[in-house]
Formats: structure tokens, C-alpha cells, sequence
């Protein structure tokens, strides 16, 4: 399958392709007493109805009977029960946090997903046919049968306007996004930029202004006409919303002051690559800086491509 | 260096080994039972139960002692635990009124059918350290309580007003499936079923604060507590295939009725309102400030300004539930260098902008 033009959607078999490497400790059943991906059956059917009335209607933030996850709010439990509802054993799962593969939270939700489901995992954006992301977008372009699933905060952009959800649902049905526009303008009044960073608002396929997710306004483009499945889990705010692949996500800006995304005046450090997203790494205490690529395969990739 | 974000498998397995050796203590020391737990601490097990929305005693405990003591992660494990159980069933609605009352007072009447019954509380004790207890095996003389008898009614305080319309009735039982927060998601405007719901699993420290709230002029709702009472209750359950209720068993339960001011409106005449409290296990705090909070969260269905906290029900239903709020809280200490980043970047960016008007300024000045 890897030589596929694209990773495809797993076939329906159940037996995973031998070539694959298996989570540690994984086996075939996944965890002793619980379901294939912890989460029962039924469960999954309620996600995977959701998910589908999502990619439906494209940004609408459907809600959902959100699971009480053996893991606490905050920590992804939107993504990882998408992630649940969508598995197959053939799947190849990659999560990343921060870009990263290596960071705490995502090797744990990784861990969590080979103990209760035995699929393969990766760490190479290309071999993933699901890649789970907390605050970013790989830079590799992801490619048609991929899915990524985001793990959502605040899945509502407005709620930082209007706390009430019985408003911000109202606002929505109207397309009456005026008190957005008037925050970025207030912003570009008062600073001469509009002063959001991330979970910049975007508008999908010219109707809902959706919430990003925490990824760094620098991902936003990378949103636009993906050829893969977009999939967003709020699991404390009980939402799951979608972009289909090829739906137009466009980040909200004006004719004189256009969207622009972050700059970065160095190239990583390790890779020397320019145009991805650094992060600032001190490394002492009078002043020291290195920038550093936030995605780590990519990085590791090109270092091992320059060292052959 | 950037090593510091690699190794992220190994660290996690230490501090979970590092975890289970601080949970355990001092080896010399002898290691809590469950059954310890669950006899002696009471009322953190009832608690336990309540946010958990669980009744099981020895699960609360057990989490109690996987949790080092620590009510919301206990609570964390045994909603865990609940949300994989298989549902059969809606039990019939549990008769409060048919109580073994093991502790029942009211503040609105001095005498009433069923007596005052104080039982084991705090309430009168003088808060002075008992260093006695530091010494284990003292044995205390029993107590004398008063024979109850079975046949001896204990009516509720509400239902004797109600005799003379003074009280709004109890609503009347539609037949309607009771919502289950838990499988469905709240959607606004909540009934009071599953606000009631929500506040009974909801964190006694937030609710509490929101029913002192209520009563320091915040949506205030001139509260008396017509009856709390606590004590034990049959749990019946009328299996399909029968067709008649089966004794499931017993479960304590603390039950506060509050009642409330109401001057009455163009429809309704003058007569009091009630507020309701109901928790696993004996918390009269609880179950007093949810009936508080109760009755300031149906200040619209009674006609009067919604215009503090606790009568808000978006706020109230968003923000009592401990899980969601120390997860959400606690998510803050997870990476965020990425998000950073980007405020980093805008933020000396605009500093830069700052520091070259302010010197265009200055530049100006010196040359007038």
C-alpha cells in the first residue's frame, strides 16, 4: 500500500498488512475488556453520524454525546474519540502535539490507540492515512485519502464575542458575523495589525466562519482546497465540525489590511529549511536562541536526506 | 538543548512509577484498605459518589485510594469507569417520602409528623481537635437513639403545605423519559430535570459558592429549608419481561427541600416556590446550595430578572461540572509553545513599531 499513489482509506479486511510496524504491547484485540479503540460500538455510530452530518454542511459545529474519556478534558478527548470512530485496523496512525511527534501528550494518545486498537503508528506524515494534531498542520501537503483530526478547545470563534451559546447559534443561522469583523478592524485600529496569531478565523465554502483550532495563523492557507479530510473534535464543548477536501477555507481579512501569515527571519537550525514554522528554543540563560523546525518529521527527514 | 522534548516515552513511564511510590508512602506505614476508606471516610466516598454519578461505595473508595485522596481525579476515575457500564434501564422514581430517615430537620416548623431527628451530624459539635483520636482504639459509648417506628410516616415538610395551596405543587409526572446529560448533549434551554442533573453531579465547591451567592443579594430568593433529610431509599425496577417493580436495593440519600418567597403574578396567587437538593450519601451542604441554585435557576420560568450568576443557565451548567473545569484549566500546562510562538512574534513586532514612533516623536521634538 505504500506504494499507492496516495495512502488509501483502509480496505475492510481485518487483517493489517504484515509489512507494518505494530504499537508496543499491541495485539491484535487491542485491550483486554474493552472495544476495538476503546470506545463501543454504539458510541461510534453516534460519532460517525455526526462526523457525516458534518462533512455535510461544512463548518456548522454539530453537536454530539461526548464521552467521559479515560483521559481529562483539555487533553484531546474531541480528537481521540473521532480518531475511535473513524479507526480501522488497516489504518496507520500518526499523532502529533505542537507539531511534534515526540512530545508528551502525543505520545501518550499514540500509546493509547496502540493499546486499545493494536493499529500501526508513524511518525512519517506521508504513511499516515490518519494523522491525530493538536496546534498544528504538517508542513508535508497532505494528500487525497488522508484524514486529519483536530483537537479543539473553544470550537465556537465567536464565543470570545458572546458567551452565550443560545447567541453565537442565532449569529451562525443568520451568517451574521459583522462582530467579528468589527474585533479585526478594532484590532487594526488600535495595533495597525489585527492582533490575532492563531485560531484565526476562517470562513469555509463562503458560509460558516469556523474556528481554526489553536494552530498558529501561519497553517491557515494550508487549510484551503486540502485534498484531505479535515475533521475537528470538541469534546469538553460536545462539537465535531469538518471541512471536506477541496472546500474553500479562507481566513477572514480586508482589501487594505490582507490576511498575511507569520515570517520567520532565520531558517531552522537543523534542517536549514525556510518557509516552515519555527519554534524559539533558549538555550542559555544570557540571551541564546535557536530556531527550530515545529515539525519534527519533516525536519528529521531532510537532516537524514542531507547526511546520505 | 532541543533534546529536551525527546524521550517522551520513557519520562511518562517513570512518572507513573514515581506516581504509584508517592501513592503508596512510607512502606513502614500500614496501607489503607478499601474497606478502611469506605467505612471511615464517609463522606469523601459520598462525595465521590455524587460527582462520580456513581452509587457504588467500594468503587469510590477504591478510586479514593488510587487518587491519593484527590476528590476530582477520584471523581475522574469513577465517571471513567461509569461511561464504558452498559445502561438497561430507568429505575421508577425513588420515594423520598417513604425514607428511613436517619437524620430529618426542618427550620420552618418547631414540631411536625415525624419529628425533629438530628442524627449523626456536625452541626453542634465544638470544633476543637480531638487529640483522643490520635489514639487508635478507643472505642466510644453508643449512642441512644429512640426506637423508630416503622409504621410511623414521615411526611414531607412541602407536601404538608401543599395541603393548603401555600406551596406550588410538585409538577406533575409527564411520562416523559428523563434526559440523560451524559448521552446527550445539554442543549439550551435545559429543563429543570437536567439542570437539577448537572447540579447534582455538579462540583460542590463551585456549586456552593453560587448558592452564597443567591443568598448575598446575587438573584436572592429568600430561602428557608422547609426539610433536609437523610437516610435510605429503595431503588425499584420494573424489568420488561415482568412487568412489575423488583427491589434493586437501598441507597442513602441526602434530600433537601428549600423553600422560597414567590409574591405570586397576574396568574399565579401569592404562595411559596421551592428550590431542590438531592445527592448520593449524606452532603446536606450539597444538597442545600444545589436547592438554592436551583430555585435562582428558574427565576424566567417564574417571571423574575435573570440578572445574576446563579440564575444564568449557560453559566451555571457550563461551569459546574469539575471534570470539564479542571480539564480545561489544567490543559494550560500542556505545550503551548507553537501558539506562543505567534504571540511572540506579534508582540515584538509591535513593540518594534512602538519604539520607532516613539523615536520619530523625540526626533521631532528635539528639532522644533
Amino acid at each position: 500500500m505504500r506504494d499507492a499513489p496516495y495512502p488509501e482509506r483502509p480496505d475492510p479486511s481485518p487483517q493489517p498488512s504484515p509489512e507494518r510496524e505494530r504499537g508496543p504491547g499491541a495485539s491484535e484485540a487491542g485491550e483486554a475488556g474493552y472495544n476495538f479503540a476503546y470506545l463501543d460500538e454504539g458510541t461510534k455510530r453516534m460519532i460517525r453520524r455526526a462526523i457525516l452530518k458534518a462533512i455535510a454542511v461544512p463548518g456548522y459545529q454539530v453537536p454530539f454525546a461526548s464521552r467521559e474519556m479515560p483521559m481529562p478534558y483539555g487533553w484531546g478527548t474531541g480528537g481521540v474519540q473521532v480518531t475511535a470512530a473513524i479507526l480501522g485496523r488497516a489504518d496507520v496512525l500518526k499523532v502529533i502535539d505542537q507539531g511534534a511527534d515526540d512530545t508528551t501528550n502525543a505520545v501518550s494518545i499514540r500509546r493509547f490507540f496502540a493499546r486499545t486498537s493494536g493499529v500501526a503508528t508513524t511518525t512519517r506524515t506521508t504513511e499516515a492515512t490518519i494523522i491525530q494534531t493538536r496546534h498544528r498542520i504538517p508542513e508535508t501537503p497532505l494528500r487525497e485519502g488522508q484524514i486529519l483530526v483536530y483537537q479543539v478547545p473553544i470550537p465556537e470563534p465567536l464565543r470570545f464575542l458572546e458567551p452565550r451559546e443560545t447567541e453565537t447559534r442565532q449569529l451562525h443561522a443568520l451568517a451574521e458575523y459583522g462582530a467579528m469583523h468589527v474585533k479585526l478592524y478594532e484590532d487594526i485600529s488600535r495595533h495597525g495589525h489585527i492582533a490575532t496569531t492563531y485560531a484565526y478565523p476562517v470562513e469555509v465554502a463562503g458560509r460558516y466562519v469556523m474556528d481554526p483550532s489553536p494552530t498558529p495563523k501561519f497553517d491557515n492557507p494550508k487549510m484551503d482546497q486540502s485534498p484531505a479530510l479535515q475533521l475537528f473534535g470538541a469534546g469538553r464543548e460536545r462539537r465535531i465540525y469538518a471541512v471536506p477536501p477541496y472546500t474553500s477555507v479562507r481566513s477572514l481579512d480586508f482589501e487594505d489590511h490582507p490576511f498575511r501569515v507569520q515570517e520567520f527571519t532565520e531558517p531552522c537550525a537543523l534542517c536549514g529549511a525556510s518557509g516552515h514554522y519555527l519554534d524559539e528554543v533558549v538555550t542559555d540563560d544570557s540571551g541564546g536562541r535557536m530556531y527550530v523546525c515545529s515539525d519534527t518529521d519533516i525536519c528529521e527527514t531532510r537532516v537524514a536526506e542531507a547526511a546520505r | 538543548m532541543y533534546v529536551a522534548v525527546k524521550g517522551g516515552e520513557a519520562a511518562i513511564d517513570n512518572a507513573h512509577r514515581l506516581l504509584a511510590e508517592a501513592r503508596r508512602g512510607d512502606p513502614d506505614v500500614p496501607e489503607l484498605t478499601v474497606a478502611q476508606i469506605r467505612e471511615q471516610m464517609a463522606l469523601l466516598v459520598d462525595r465521590v459518589m455524587a460527582e462520580g454519578s456513581l452509587y457504588d461505595p467500594d468503587l469510590a473508595a477504591l478510586a479514593l485510594k488510587q487518587a491519593r485522596g484527590d476528590v476530582v481525579e477520584a471523581v475522574f476515575l469513577v465517571r471513567a469507569y461509569r461511561t464504558t457500564l452498559p445502561r438497561f434501564g430507568a429505575s421508577i422514581p425513588v420515594d423520598t417520602g417513604a425514607m428511613a430517615v436517619a437524620r430529618r430537620v426542618s427550620a420552618t416548623f418547631k414540631d411536625l409528623p415525624g419529628g425533629q431527628v438530628l442524627g449523626p451530624t456536625f452541626d453542634y459539635t465544638h470544633r476543637l481537635i480531638d487529640f483522643a483520636l490520635a489514639a487508635e482504639g478507643a472505642t466510644e459509648p453508643a449512642a441512644e437513639t429512640e426506637p423508630r417506628d416503622d409504621a410511623s410516616t414521615c411526611p414531607r415538610v412541602t407536601d404538608l403545605l401543599a395541603q393548603d395551596g401555600l406551596i406550588e405543587p410538585s409538577p406533575p409526572d409527564d411520562g416523559a423519559p428523563a434526559g440523560d446529560l451524559t448521552r446527550e448533549p445539554v442543549d439550551y434551554p435545559a429543563d429543570r430535570a437536567l439542570r437539577l442533573q448537572a447540579l447534582a453531579r455538579g462540583d460542590e465547591g463551585f456549586v456552593l459558592g453560587l448558592g452564597y451567592s443567591t443568598q448575598r443579594g446575587y438573584g436572592r430568593t429568600h430561602p428557608f429549608v422547609g426539610e433536609i433529610r437523610v437516610g435510605d431509599v429503595a431503588v425499584e425496577f420494573v424489568p420488561e419481561e415482568l412487568g412489575f417493580p423488583v427491589p434493586l436495593g437501598r441507597i442513602r440519600l441526602t434530600e433537601c427541600q428549600m423553600v422560597n418567597q414567590f409574591k405570586g403574578s397576574g396568574t399565579a396567587p401569592p404562595q411559596f416556590t421551592r428550590g431542590y437538593g438531592l445527592t448520593f450519601g449524606q452532603s446536606e451542604r450539597k444538597a442545600m446550595a444545589m436547592a438554592l441554585v436551583d430555585r435562582a435557576l428558574r427565576a424566567e420560568e417564574l417571571g423574575e430578572p435573570v440578572v445574576s450568576p446563579a440564575q444564568d443557565q449557560e453559566f451555571v451548567l457550563a461551569h459546574c461540572d469539575s471534570l470539564q473545569a479542571t480539564g480545561f484549566v489544567e490543559h494550560l500546562k500542556l505545550p503551548h509553545y507553537v501558539d506562543f510562538q505567534a504571540e511572540l512574534e506579534l508582540v515584538r513586532r509591535l513593540r518594534a513599531e512602538f519604539e520607532q514612533t516613539r523615536d520619530r516623536a523625540e526626533m521631532q521634538k528635539a528639532a522644533e
